[in-house]
């Protein structure tokens, strides 16, 4: 069995690369990670650690560009006979993993959030998060793109060997004109700690509080859809069944009602705190801690109550 | 310009969801479908505003059987031209985007629009399936669609990022949230709806890639443990010591 792992080098890498490995090593067999781009040699070596046999890395592309990344794909995973090619599922895997799908004619398990089953299935989210479903895939090759957060990754060989590989592929037809990347904010997907407020907020300027908690807790900052609709927040920042799904550690919900599209996006949060005024609120049936109150007294109580936390060395 | 826009099914966004024959199946019982939010709110819309600009004809297509109807209708309700559905269940999303190339793939649309991923699998797989089997480039998740004669300039979520890029035509396009604003069917579009035509086609044959064996739901939280709102440091010890997330 051979697993090929692909993984996005660009800016370092990032948890959701180290998961990604580390599961593809949880499946057996020989691993390999396919990257494009120019992440440092020594960098990439350390992927070893999290169970690579060998890294291959295209230096004449970028990796932006789906049609490219797809040949590439396809050629390493020709070459290294692969019978399973996992990605993280991000947004180049929401881009790039279908067209190696029917390429390869491999069947394709978006959003998986565990290790195969015993009978060979895969769970995955379905319903936006509010159930789940098990796949099983028929065809040879088998692609598997991870739900970031589903799987910790494991640190247990030593550095691994590291390899040109090229596809040759041609440029495909989409030109890049700009590439506009937020500076030092937690990708949402990624986060392990989420701190979210809702309408229960009053008003965009207020907003300095929930960003407080964010930043002394070292957690990305999130909203509900009706806080995006009106403007208070950027759409990016709306979790939900229309928003983004996510599986943070731990969720914190601020003056979120809680109504069931919303919950959809976060009950694959490991630990919910809600925070609200109103008793009532279906927030509390989903959350693990809840707290009675209104935002503006608890949020800057929470937010001392952290920084004394952060700063007793934890 | 030709466009064909992708849409899907899927259970209003409050449905309670529920399985049946040994969790196997989705239970419909009660459940009332509306066309896939993505696909109608983004997609549609601004396939209809680029008409409404640069003249040309949309085209929904879906797979799916006789039931579907009624959200074809609803399409052409909003404003699409005219409506195909290939008659089959369908069971994968491979399967699904292998129908629409094969009815693209003869009836040459400049532009194939889909929504960014549908609320009831949350796949993003059949549009990107599609672009590959008509050896289309295939531009996921947009924001923003402009149309400047055989190009399009578009905005693109991608990994910690946006990304302006730039593509000529035939492509196929993904939208997501940003990329118009959702319609609301006027009575004169429902009556319209009526008449307009709805092409039904029989299914290629395809081999089915994944199965959906069973289903389950997540685990019911236990009770919700209450903090004293004046207390904020026994939270903070609770999620170090207990729930161990800080």
């Amino acid at each position: 069995m051979s697993v090929l792992v692909y993984i996005n080098s660009n800016s370092g890498l990032n948890k959701s690369a180290l998961e990604t490995v580390s599961y593809g090593k949880k499946l057996g067999g020989n691993l390999t990670v396919i990257t494009a781009g120019s992440a440092d040699e020594s960098k990439l070596a350390t992927l070893g650690k999290y169970g690579a046999n060998k890294v291959l890395v295209d230096r004449s592309i970028q990796g932006d560009d789906d049609q490219q990344l797809t040949q590439l794909i396809a050629a390493a995973a020709d070459s290294v006979g692969a019978t399973t090619i996992i990605f993280s599922h991000d947004l180049t895997a929401k881009a790039v993993a279908p067209r190696l799908s029917v390429r390869l004619k491999a069947g394709l398990v978006s959003g998986a959030i565990a290790l195969p089953g015993d009978d060979g299935t895969i769970k995955v989210n379905v319903f936006s998060g509010k159930a789940f479903g098990s796949v099983k895939v028929n065809s040879t090759v088998k692609i598997i793109s991870l739900l970031p957060n589903s799987f910790q990754p494991v640190e247990d060989g030593s550095d691994c060997a590291v390899e040109s590989f090229s596809a040759n592929a041609p440029a495909g037809l989409i030109k890049v004109l700009s590439t506009k990347k937020p500076e030092g904010e937690i990708p949402l997907p990624e986060a392990e700690l989420v701190v979210s407020a809702g309408r229960g907020m009053k008003g965009p300027e207020n907003w300095g509080m929930v960003e407080d908690l964010a930043s002394a807790l070292g957690a990305a900052t999130a909203c509900s859809r009706p806080v995006a609709d009106i403007g208070w927040r950027p759409h990016h920042e709306h979790v939900g069944q229309t928003g983004v799904a996510i599986r943070p550690n731990l969720y914190i919900a601020i003056g979120i009602s809680g109504a069931i599209q919303h919950l959809a996006g976060v009950n694959g949060s490991k630990v919910i705190v809600a925070i609200n005024t109103d008793a009532e609120a279906p927030f509390f049936k989903a959350a693990d801690y809840g707290v009675l109150g209104d935002a503006f007294d608890v949020l800057p109580r929470l937010t001392e109550a952290v920084k004394k936390f952060k700063a007793s060395g934890h | 310009m030709k466009i064909l826009v992708c849409i899907s099914k899927s259970p209003d966004t409050t449905s309670k969801i529920a399985f049946v024959d040994q969790n196997t199946k989705f239970d419909e019982n009660g459940v009332q479908y509306i066309i896939n939010p993505y696909d109608e709110w983004y997609a549609l819309v601004r396939a209809l505003e680029i008409k409404e600009t640069l003249g040309g004809d949309v085209t929904v297509i879906t797979v799916g059987s006789v039931a579907d109807d009624a959200i074809i209708r609803k399409a052409l309700a909003i404003g699409a031209d005219d409506a195909v559905r290939i008659d089959a269940d369908p069971t994968d999303a491979y399967y699904t985007a292998v129908q629409i190339a094969e009815y693209a793939k003869t009836n040459s649309f400049d532009l194939v629009l889909t929504g960014k991923e549908t609320i009831n699998y949350n796949g993003s797989q059949v549009a990107g399936m599609i672009a590959e089997s008509l050896n289309f480039p295939f531009v996921s998740l947009a924001t923003k669609l402009d149309v400047n004669g055989s190009t399009l300039t578009l905005e693109r979520e991608i990994v910690g990022g946006l990304q302006v890029v730039e593509v000529s035509l035939p492509a196929v396009v993904s939208c997501a949230k940003g990329m118009a604003e959702q319609r609301i069917p006027n009575m004169r579009g429902i009556m319209a709806a009526r008449t307009k035509s709805l092409q039904v086609v029989a299914p290629v044959s395809v081999d089915l890639l994944t199965t959906y064996v069973n289903y389950t739901m997540p685990n019911a939280k236990s009770s919700c443990k209450m903090i004293d709102p004046t207390n904020m440091d026994e939270l903070v010890a609770l999620l170090h010591n207990e729930a161990k997330v800080i």
